[in-house]
């Protein structure tokens, strides 16, 4: 048992593959202004012939390697996805076996886009119960799968990735790196996100979908801080779900983060669901943008309208 | 309660704050897309700001009958508090 656990690396992988807004204007009726004004997106990462359980073992091999820790460390693997299209074996079985990690507590997480702040809360519990004692927590989606390429509303926005954190207990003498999650959902909006039916494509209400994050999401972020004992204006990175611009910065403003590095990864890599927190937090802290030690405020929302968030400690 | 010229003095508001519209072009008959050039997301931006501003609820499927400036009026002149 441990009083909390913390991170201890991140890691990501995205495919080679780039899909501008030039080359959209050749699928859809669309243009270059017309993306970046409603969603802020440039370009995104399509796989070729990736998988996700294959791009979530390349991101969790990088963030084991960036721990100093090796596949007989870990314990328990969990993977947050929407978009794998085989069932059974799930994907943390495959990452599991990719990695030559024997016997791990193995599971997927579906959560839609909140996927990665669900899946780090239940690694963190699991480890505070005694259950585990180092966990990969992996964010992975190969979101071009379930893309309607004649929807140009929806088809603008989806890349493919992946995103992992290897988490550990901390010692006994030391704090928790991960705050209290706040969590939950709006099951009666479920209707406005769908992946649904046999070949399933997201169907989204966007002006909806809008709406409740620019409307309630402000006071989840600043109840996740409250949790933590974390005052907006200490966050020293402010992550959250890369859904579209407009809906992240004025987020951050009215959470008050004014001292953050606002995660943008949006730009250049599009909305990819349950990978887009971990894949944006991997990429600020192998550029150097956000000090060690420093509170991170991660925040996810997405399909079944579910949303979750914790502040967390730079690695 | 507020008369059409309030409220629509107080769109104008809104929609120079959160949609970048010059005030002296908000009138009746213009439309929010076509004319005032107001994105649907800016437009969802626009009926929150507006439903704090006169206490009166918009729901998201009576927003497409809101076309012009004219139609915005008339809803919150009936359905304010």
């Amino acid at each position: 048992m441990t009083a909390g656990s913390k991170i201890l690396a991140m890691g990501h992988y995205q495919p080679a593959k780039v899909l501008t807004n030039e080359d959209l204007t050749r699928i859809v009726d669309t243009t270059d202004e017309w993306i970046t004004t409603r969603v802020g997106i440039k370009e995104r990462r399509v796989a070729e012939h990736e998988t996700v359980a294959d791009m979530a073992t390349a991101a969790a091999g990088k963030a084991l390697a960036n721990a100093g820790l090796s596949a007989a460390d870990i314990d328990q693997v969990v993977v947050a996805t929407c978009s794998s299209v085989d069932r059974c074996p799930n994907v943390a079985t495959r990452v599991a076996h990719n990695l030559g990690i024997s016997a791990p507590a193995a599971y997927d997480l579906n959560t839609g886009c909140s996927g990665f702040e669900y899946a780090l809360a239940t690694a963190d519990h699991a480890i505070r119960a005694g259950a585990s004692t180092r966990a990969l927590v992996i964010g992975a989606e190969k979101l071009t799968d379930v893309t309607d390429y004649t929807d140009r509303t929806s088809c603008i926005l989806f890349g493919d990735g992946a995103g992992a954190a290897v988490v550990a207990g901390v010692d006994a003498d030391e704090e928790p790196g991960i705050g209290p999650v706040l969590w939950g959902s709006r099951p009666e909006m479920g209707p406005v996100l769908t992946i649904e039916g046999w070949r399933p494509y997201i169907v989204q209400d966007g002006q909806a979908v809008f709406r409740w994050a620019t409307t309630e999401l402000p006071a989840f972020a600043k109840e996740t801080c409250e949790k933590a004992g974390v005052r907006p204006e200490e966050l020293g990175a402010f992550v959250a779900h890369q859904a579209n611009l407009r809906i992240i910065e004025p987020l951050a403003r009215k959470l008050g983060a004014t001292n953050a590095v606002i995660a943008r990864d949006i730009v250049e890599s599009g909305n990819t669901s349950a990978a887009s927190v971990p894949l944006a937090l991997s990429k600020l802290l192998e550029r150097g943008e956000v000090a060690s030690g420093s509170p991170v405020l991660l925040f996810g929302f997405g399909g079944g309208l579910t949303y979750a968030g914790q502040v967390v400690r730079c690695p | 309660m507020a008369n059409r010229d309030e409220i629509r003095s107080g769109l104008a508001d809104i929609l120079e704050e959160v949609a970048g519209v010059d005030k002296a072009d908000v009138a009746d008959e213009k439309s929010f897309t076509d004319e005032l050039d107001v994105d649907s997301l800016s437009m969802v931006e626009v009926v929150v700001a507006a439903e704090e501003k006169f206490g009166v609820k918009i729901p998201d499927d009576e927003v497409p009958n809101l076309k012009t400036v004219g139609d915005a009026v008339s809803y919150i002149e009936k359905n304010a508090a």
